[in-house]
């Protein structure tokens, strides 16, 4: 047996196997992220883990800018999931300048460039 | 700083060097010319200095290696790094080494070449690891996410915001050492390239060369100088978050805090301040900290800064040098809020110089509106 894995390894290796999991505190009820080894409201340490519902809307956005032929344009998002988390993601399938703030959106285990990320897409119905 | 700081340093000497392009020289050249200014400009020498302040956009160990490069060595030494804010910052741990005898003269100071030798802005910062994965433009991104939000809640506009850089513009057309003093309008600022909605190019500072220094001596001892003292009448800080996915909320900053805490310890209020110093990286910057510090109501920022409320001849005299955004900025551009807030209040600004300013606001910005830092300055009078 080695060590157990850090909450960054946690969070990175449950991604890659297409989970988005959030850390609880035991102490203050509260979801955080990024994950850590200790609650950033509270200051307590018994964390566990639990799967993201992956509902939420878009809290503030840009699109950034950029010329077509390296890409064209994209989206940057501060997306806040239901559990009360924030955190910076992609929403996809949308045009960038579509998303506007309290578009309400699916937060999905996916991949930029092969690298597992966080990424969003307009939520349905 | 506690409130038994209160005046109890003054600067005496200030200095800058390379603004604009300083085409072939090095950053710490740049360092070392606007110490040698600020130090002359105080009747001192490098060897009066026993204290050093200092952070550079490069290297592990900034504060060493500019002690090494002007031949000194300093007893006490502050290279804390929170970015453009640094500068600010040591204005209070100048003032407790000053109070506590740890040292006799310090030196705050600053250089880079950025824009000879890159011409685009550079930081030595890497991505944040939750955020870099989604390419941001750093730091831009970030100030643009706090822009839409304050635009989605307070209905703030892009014409508020061109505005600012409309009135630094003006400001800066009358101050030869500024960067760009061309005229600038709010239909240039609108139709500019679209950067990282909703900025543009024109609502971001300028990437020039350039270095401050500022000399810094205890009270006690301030009028045995050449030039009027200018007294450290309170300064605060408050740090936030580092990642802009950390900001609590999108549309107040920490120097609501850095703010209260900076007047309280001055014993004055934002109604009695003469000339207010911003670090105006983008203009959504000006609107938030005028809120924040508490020179118009949180939401009114977008109107106060408007049809040349802070421009010259408007009701409030914001960043009379033309800002980091007509003047100058080289990386990080804290201790340039310093500076001309002294220069307005010695009487020897280099562009319009108000009439009669005995206290000024100094604030320095960091990150991506991450570190908050709030000076009250003042002269003769206030102490």
């Amino acid at each position: 047996m080695g060590n157990p894995l850090g909450p960054d390894a946690t969070f990175r290796d449950g991604l890659s196997k297409g989970q988005i999991n959030l850390q609880q505190c035991g102490n203050c009820d509260q979801f955080i992220f990024f994950p850590r080894i200790n609650c950033p409201h509270c200051g307590g340490t018994s964390l566990t883990w639990h799967p993201a519902s992956g509902k939420g809307e878009v809290h503030t956005a840009t699109t950034v800018r950029r010329r077509a032929e390296k890409g064209g344009d994209y989206n940057v998002s501060m997306i806040e999931l239901a559990e009360g988390v924030r955190m910076m993601s992609r929403v996809d399938g949308i045009a960038p300048l579509d998303v506007k703030i309290g578009l309400a959106i699916t937060a999905f285990a996916g991949e930029i460039d092969g690298i597992p990320a966080v990424l969003c897409k307009p939520a349905e119905g | 700083m506690g409130d038994n700081l209160r005046g109890k340093s003054a600067i005496v000497g200030v200095g800058h060097a390379g603004f604009g392009e300083a085409h072939g020289q090095t950053a710490y050249e740049i360092m070392a010319q606007s110490s040698l200014t600020a130090l002359a400009d105080a009747g001192l020498k490098l060897s009066d200095v026993d204290g050093l302040f200092c952070t550079m956009m490069e290297d592990s160990m900034p504060v060493v290696m500019a002690a090494e490069y002007l031949g000194i060595t300093p007893r006490y030494i502050d290279g804390t790094m929170s970015g453009g804010s640094s500068f600010v910052n040591y204005l209070t741990s100048a003032t407790m080494a000053l109070e506590m005898g740890l040292c006799d003269v310090a030196l705050i100071c600053y250089g880079s070449n950025q824009r000879s030798a890159s011409g685009k802005l550079v930081t030595a910062s890497k991505l944040p690891p939750y955020e870099g994965l989604y390419s941001p433009r750093y730091p831009i991104s970030g100030y643009a996410l706090a822009a839409a939000r304050h635009m989605h809640e307070y209905g703030t506009t892009r014409e508020n915001l061109a505005d600012v850089a409309v009135a630094a513009r003006a400001w800066a057309s009358h101050n030869p050492e500024a960067f760009m003093r061309d005229p600038l309008t709010r239909e240039d600022v609108l139709a500019s390239r679209m950067v990282s909605d909703p900025l543009t190019k024109l609502d971001c500072c300028l990437v020039t060369d350039g270095g401050g220094a500022i000399v810094l001596v205890r009270a006690d001892r301030a009028k045995d100088f050449p030039n009027a003292p200018v007294y450290v009448l309170g300064s605060a800080a408050e740090s936030s978050h580092r990642q802009i996915s950390q900001m609590k909320d999108y549309t107040t900053t920490a120097a609501r805090e850095s703010g209260k805490r900076a007047f309280e310890i001055a014993g004055v209020t934002p109604k009695d301040i003469d000339v207010v110093e911003l670090y105006d990286a983008f203009t959504i910057n000006t609107v938030l900290f005028l809120e924040d510090l508490g020179f118009c109501q949180k939401g009114e920022g977008g109107a106060f800064v408007s049809d040349g409320n802070i421009a010259p001849g408007g009701g409030l005299a914001v960043n009379t040098n033309g800002g980091g955004l007509s003047c100058v900025h080289p990386g990080m551009y804290g201790i340039f809020t310093v500076i001309e807030a002294a220069r307005q209040i010695r009487g020897d600004a280099p562009g319009i110089q108000l009439d009669g300013v005995e206290l000024a606001v100094a604030h320095g910005n960091g990150g991506v509106l991450s570190s908050q830092v709030t000076a009250i300055l003042g002269g003769a009078s206030t102490v």
